[in-house]
């Protein structure tokens, strides 16, 4: 009884100085809202019009409709023409186009043999997504027979359930829900114990009966709640502006979100309890940021990666959660189908938060 | 234990790698007195009252405090006592009666006499106006009463003051220790650090720490009828060669120049130091009165700190 109104009475004078603390009250809504529209119109991985040259050597009817054909794609936006190959890698080394087209002399012979490639054209490979979107130009058809044919049924099909737009934010949204609560609620407790310890404040609090788990958990609670809040921001931002469904249910949305909330909190406090400087709690938030986001499978697919990089991916607390709401929101999975990562979780909340409260002594040496 | 001792420490000692803060210091707080620890920075005062309520362990040693041994039980002793950091540590961003609020809920004083309870302090501290007042805008007395008023609000036995007045100004000293002693009358045990002598002077009683070593131990007059010096007190126009004439002596332990008055202590051991320090006086032409005098607590201070060579003299 008495450790509840204690819990209560560090809660609510966390919600206390943080409504007053104005920075504070901005990162609660302007960071989210400030991501999601810089990431959701700035990350598209549907590329169009990379900027081309053409060097037709061959110039006749069947290589200018093959220009035409390409630039009928969309993928292609033909800048310059330009007269030799040499001149196609000049502008490519300089950066002023992505694909150079070269058209040999004897293009029209080249069309009617099929063992030699009748069009060469040059990508910038230093750019990886460049290189894969150009190689959408191989399907553009290359004959004399201009007629129309029968539609010939392909061997292989892809169908891309889920996503079939393949639109660009509504894969990227629900990875970003886990980078954008992971920096909020990692930098607000991060600072929490150390913010205390530059105030001096924590040499009052340590001479007090509040244990440390009533002082960890009481500063907890309330980003949990501001935590919910920014996903119910991000989730609204992300269906208004960018038409990303919720196609599972919202209410295990909530239930995933809270456990990841509590996870990260958890671990910002962590650090709190182990760095003497609220710049050095920065430091360390960094420096989790930066694996969270490339070996999460937010960016880069899990797969592609080396099996020690997907341990540590694995650990990652970001990386089970962008499955639960890839699994929630686009697959319309429920989380009894995706028992293991909420489990991972909650362990790694109840963890990071015990190790918190050890961590944090109650004495001074 | 005896009960009229509210803390009992036996060879106290903490060492901070190679350096020993705190030296085998014995230690008898009588309960509702105000029992004060004398000394520079870095003598160790800080490091006692935060071994005496378990914030640090102590190297060696033991105390009893309340009846409860420490640091074992550190957890038991916190709601009997109220800690005065030396560095204002309330929350700034909170006002006077949210940072009460909040010490009354982590005291947990039932809810039926909270509110009662911190009407009482903020009347008795003269904070009533102040009340909706963030702490961090606060003048330095406010924020010294506000202090004392958050330690005091659960009514501890033991009240541990860490230099509280090293922020304030002299009125705000002087109503700052006419609380302590309704609080003393009250019952309460208080043991404060200084570095102020006319503050060591208020306690019932004092230890002057050096270096970590409890070098006196006693009430203030106590202590100033058994220096073991004589006091001379040299009244002279030109000081600063009475001094250089006064330190030629072999027998002087110290001079202290207080204005165009020195004091110089001579072990009371020397046969006729009067005459000693008059003689060396005239022989360097210097006029002036001297005359013997009883020790004030800062000749005690000076006494009692002086190197062993120096006593030796």
């Amino acid at each position: 009884m008495k450790s509840l109104s204690r819990l209560i009475a560090v809660t609510r004078k966390e919600i206390r100085q943080m409504r007053r603390d104005r920075l504070t009250f901005a990162m609660i809504f302007g960071i989210p809202l400030m991501q999601i529209i810089l990431f959701g119109y700035a990350i598209n991985t549907d590329v169009r019009n990379l900027r081309t040259a053409v060097a037709d050597q061959a110039n006749t009817h069947l290589s200018r409709e093959f220009i035409s054909r390409l630039n009928a794609t969309q993928v292609t936006d033909v800048h310059f023409r330009v007269a030799t190959v040499a001149q196609l890698e000049q502008l490519l080394r300089s950066g002023d186009i992505s694909v150079g087209i070269a058209i040999p002399y004897d293009f029209d012979r080249r069309v009617a043999d099929n063992t030699r490639a009748a069009v060469h054209i040059l990508v910038d490979g230093s750019d990886p997504t460049i290189a894969g979107i150009a190689d959408q130009l191989r399907n553009v058809p290359l004959e004399f027979d201009t007629a129309p044919k029968e539609a010939r049924m392909a061997a292989i099909e892809v169908r891309p359930y889920y996503n079939p737009e393949r639109r660009t934010p509504v894969n990227i949204i629900p990875g970003l829900i886990g980078v954008i609560l992971m920096m909020t609620m990692m930098i607000f407790t991060a600072v929490a114990v150390v913010r205390e310890r530059e105030r001096g404040n924590l040499e009052l609090l340590i001479n007090t009966p509040v244990t440390s788990a009533e002082l960890m958990v009481g500063k907890v609670l309330p980003y949990i709640f501001i935590g919910l809040v920014q996903l119910a921001v991000i989730l609204a931002a992300g269906d208004l502006l960018f038409d990303v469904p919720v196609r599972g249910s919202v209410l295990d949305l909530y239930l995933a979100g809270c456990v990841y909330i509590a996870a990260n909190l958890a671990l910002g406090l962590f650090f709190s309890t182990a760095v003497s400087s609220q710049f050095q709690a920065i430091q360390l938030t960094f420096f989790m940021m930066l694996p969270s986001i490339l070996l999460s499978g937010f960016v880069f697919p899990f797969d592609g990666m080396p099996k020690a990089a997907q341990w540590i991916g694995e650990a990652l607390p970001i990386t089970h959660f962008i499955r639960l709401t890839r699994g929630i929101m686009l697959r319309e999975a429920s989380l009894g189908e995706m028992p293991g990562d909420l489990i991972y979780l909650g362990v790694f909340a109840v963890v990071a938060m015990t190790a918190a409260a050890f961590r944090f002594s109650k004495r001074l040496d | 234990m005896n009960d009229d001792l509210a803390i009992r420490a036996r060879g106290l000692s903490k060492d901070f790698g190679d350096l020993r803060a705190v030296d085998t210091l014995d230690l008898d707080v009588p309960r509702a007195s105000i029992y004060g620890f004398l000394g520079p920075n870095g003598s160790g005062k800080s490091t006692t009252i935060r071994m005496l309520c378990g914030l640090l362990t102590p190297t060696a040693g033991t105390a009893n405090v309340l009846g409860i041994e420490v640091p074992g039980d550190a957890g038991a002793l916190k709601p009997r006592i109220g800690y005065m950091t030396q560095k204002f540590s309330l929350f700034g961003d909170l006002t006077v009666w949210e940072n009460l609020q909040f010490i009354a809920e982590i005291y947990s004083i039932p809810a039926n006499r909270r509110f009662q309870r911190m009407e009482e302090v903020l009347e008795h501290y003269d904070l009533v106006d102040q009340r909706k007042q963030f702490a961090g805008t606060m003048s330095g007395g406010q924020k010294q009463r506000l202090a004392l008023g958050c330690a005091v609000l659960h009514k501890p036995e033991l009240l541990l003051l860490d230099e509280p007045t090293s922020a304030v100004d002299p009125q705000s000293r002087r109503d700052f220790w006419a609380n302590l002693f309704r609080l003393a009358e009250g019952g309460t045990t208080i043991l404060v650090s200084t570095h102020y002598m006319d503050e060591a002077e208020r306690c019932h009683r004092l230890a002057i720490l050096d270096h970590g070593v409890k070098v006196a131990d006693g009430a203030p007059h106590d202590l100033q009828q058994s220096t073991g010096m004589s006091v001379i007190e040299v009244l002279a126009d030109d000081p600063y060669h009475a001094q250089t004439a006064i330190s030629t002596l072999p027998v002087v332990a110290s001079v202290t120049q207080l204005g165009i008055r020195l004091r110089v202590l001579i072990p009371e051991s020397v046969s006729d130091a009067l005459g000693q320090v008059e003689a060396v006086l005239s022989t360097h032409n210097i006029k002036a009165d001297t005359q013997i005098s009883t020790a004030s607590l800062e000749d005690v201070f000076v006494a009692v700190t002086l190197k062993p060579e120096q006593q030796a003299a």
